[in-house]
């Protein structure tokens, strides 16, 4: 075996650039499918790593009505059975280890919202507790949040966020102005601004229907005077905080088990739903890989090429070297040895060509990064199948060649000087 | 008796043509014997040669070679057999141009499953045997004529096989080494090797100790030209 690898060097080195050229179609084979797998990868990461990170650790707990957020516009629409979260359910959500804090909200989309005579687009109500802020991750940036006083003599207040505040009071500021929520005046005491905010870059429909969740222009009310506006009793959506990144999803799926378990499942298909930001992450990942796959068949095919190239020139050093097969045979070598030293030969040569390709590859991904900024990582596990899959395409493709010189006569051979 | 042909017959196919080689060929060689088969070309030596060499299997006929019924091994038996028992001289040597004289020697001995070690030192000692021990890291190609045969018998005599093959040891080089090549069989021969050579040439096989004649495929009883006289005629 030994003794094998070491002839196969051996002639590798004899006709080097023979070697070197038929190499080529295994190393840009490899590298190509190597540079793709990284920029899949790399993509994939930093989507995950700012999908996840970005919420400060929250997760969303929403109605959910047969797997669509369920939105109300009359009492009419209120699900029966679906209380609002009780105080004692609220303390059980608290006592989880995985839960640091946890806030319900009620929310309206597309309100009808006016300053002076100008309405607002499309803006979303949310009626909030006091530790919404806190636990969504919002801070104050001008005036105030909501006292205690807000809630019990049901004053109507409300804090805007930035972004609704820059595009509607470019010059002035909002806090003491008074803004009209469905024919109710409301007086601004506070603006506050999402403490990380993530800008998700949106390349295709399913982006769009991934991100689109993510509040537009927001309006804060105390949820005290939401029947003001809308409807007594209306259920809430839930937010945890969980102690860490890692017990996000326990904390959510947690915390959607106490609450259904307070809806009386007979008269509503209504359920709590944690919005799981992993699966979600996962989910972008097949996304982004399943346009890539297409892109890595190509490169395969790359790879048979430089496979049939390697099977091309085996065959030619089988009939160069029919003599030494015939000596080999005189001298007592057995019809495997002389398949194992082919064999050998050639699964050396496709195995330089894989590691020369995986070199290369993660040299242009860096190349690729460098020029369009695409992320790049390199996938150690992609790079070790690489090099073994070169090993199993020189063993495919030096199969045939190698029995050839296994199965020569060695007298014809002997005949041929 | 190291080795026994019975009725041997050997037919090649040329399309629809059945040629044949070989026609009842019976031969009997003792241990330690040193015999020359002569025939001038096309009479069926190189045939003859083959088939005691088990490189080829003859049509019918038994062939016992070393106490072992040949007609009866597979491939691989038969490969192991001429690993352990044959060793083959070439008229055009064969010995491998990118290896050293060194390597070319401990060949058979790869195949044998000798560890490295073990393989340059027997490598060397047969080197040193057939009078090369200072050309160990030679190439074929830096070798003159004489000395790429005495490195092929090295190489054939590295595994010590009990019957040393060689065919037309001598037709690729000129008299003087051809002679130290026969002094060199010789001498292998008094140490006990069997010795089976193929030649056309008078002279040569007139250093064998027994001579058999072959034409168009058959054996012949040699009409003799005296052992010692040929000798002397060489010499």
């Amino acid at each position: 075996m030994l003794e094998n690898l070491r002839l196969s060097f051996q002639s590798i080195w004899a006709h080097k650039m023979r070697s070197f050229l038929t190499m080529l179609g295994i190393i840009i084979g490899i590298a190509s499918i190597i540079s793709i797998v990284s920029t899949i990868k790399g993509t994939n990461d930093e989507l995950k790593n700012k999908l996840i990170g970005s919420g400060n650790n929250t997760v969303d707990i929403v109605l959910k009505e047969n797997g669509y957020a369920t939105s109300f516009s009359s009492s009419s629409d209120l699900p029966y059975g679906v209380p609002q979260v009780s105080d004692s359910v609220r303390e059980q959500i608290l006592a989880l280890d995985t839960v640091e804090s946890v806030t319900c909200y009620t929310k309206r989309s597309y309100a009808d919202v006016y300053y002076l005579n100008e309405s607002f687009t499309d803006p979303t109500v949310i009626g909030i507790d006091t530790s919404y802020f806190a636990t969504a991750g919002y801070t104050i940036r001008s005036g105030r949040a909501f006292v205690e006083a807000d809630y019990t003599e049901f004053r109507t207040v409300v804090i805007i966020d930035s972004s609704l505040a820059d595009e509607y009071f470019p010059n002035e500021d909002p806090v003491g102005k008074t803004i009209e929520i469905s024919g109710t005046p409301f007086t601004v005491v506070g603006v506050v601004t999402e403490t990380d905010t993530y800008e998700a870059s949106i390349n295709s429909v399913e982006d769009y229907y991934n991100y689109q969740e993510d509040d537009p222009l927001c309006l804060f009310i105390p949820s005290a005077v939401w029947p003001i506006l809308y409807c007594f009793d209306e259920p809430e959506n839930v937010i945890v905080k969980a102690t860490s990144t890692d017990d996000m999803e326990n904390a959510g799926a947690k915390t959607e088990d106490i609450l259904n378990s307070a809806i009386s499942s007979s008269q509503t298909d209504v359920k709590y739903d944690a919005e799981n930001l992993v699966t979600q992450a996962e989910q972008l990942d097949t996304l982004t890989s399943s346009t890539n796959i297409q892109l890595l068949w190509i490169a395969s095919i790359s790879l048979l090429v430089g496979g049939i190239g390697v099977m091309n020139i085996m065959m030619v050093s089988v009939t160069e070297r029919t003599s030494e097969v015939g000596l080999k045979k005189a001298i007592g070598a057995r019809k495997g040895a002389i398949l194992g030293q082919f064999l050998t030969e050639s699964v050396v040569l496709t195995s330089i060509g894989g590691a020369l390709g995986v070199g290369a590859g993660i040299g242009m991904a860096y190349i690729i990064n460098k020029i369009s900024g695409v992320a790049v990582a390199i996938s150690v596990p992609a790079s070790v199948i690489a090099v073994l899959f070169s090993m199993l395409i020189g063993i495919i493709f030096g199969l045939m060649p190698s029995m050839k010189a296994a199965n020569l006569d060695p007298i014809e051979a002997l005949r041929r000087e | 008796m190291i080795l026994r042909l019975e009725h041997i017959y050997k037919d090649y196919i040329l399309g629809k043509l059945t040629v044949p080689a070989l026609k009842d060929v019976s031969l009997s060689v003792e241990e330690g014997e040193y015999l020359a088969v002569m025939g001038p070309s096309g009479s069926g030596k190189s045939t003859l040669m083959n088939i005691i060499g088990c490189l080829d299997r003859p049509t019918s006929g038994s062939y016992e070679l070393s106490g072992q019924n040949v007609m009866s091994l597979n491939d691989s038996q038969l490969a192991d057999l001429r690993l352990k028992s044959l060793g083959f001289v070439f008229q055009n040597f064969q010995l491998l141009p990118r290896m050293t004289a060194l390597d070319n020697v401990a060949l058979p001995l790869v195949y044998a499953g000798v560890r490295k070690k073990v393989r340059r030192q027997r490598a060397k000692e047969a080197l040193e045997r057939v009078g090369l021990g200072e050309r160990l890291s030679f190439r074929p190609t830096q070798l003159s004529g004489g000395q790429k045969q005495r490195v092929a018998i090295a190489r054939a005599m590295v595994n010590q096989p009990s019957i040393l093959l060689a065919d037309e040891p001598t037709g690729a080089l000129d008299s003087k080494s051809g002679q130290q090549i026969m002094e060199l069989f010789q001498s292998l021969n008094d140490e006990g090797v069997t010795v089976i050579m193929i030649t056309h040439d008078r002279n040569i096989a007139g250093h064998a100790k027994r001579i058999v004649d072959i034409f168009d495929g058959e054996l012949k009883t040699h009409v003799d030209v005296p052992y010692t006289e040929s000798r002397e005629v060489a010499e």
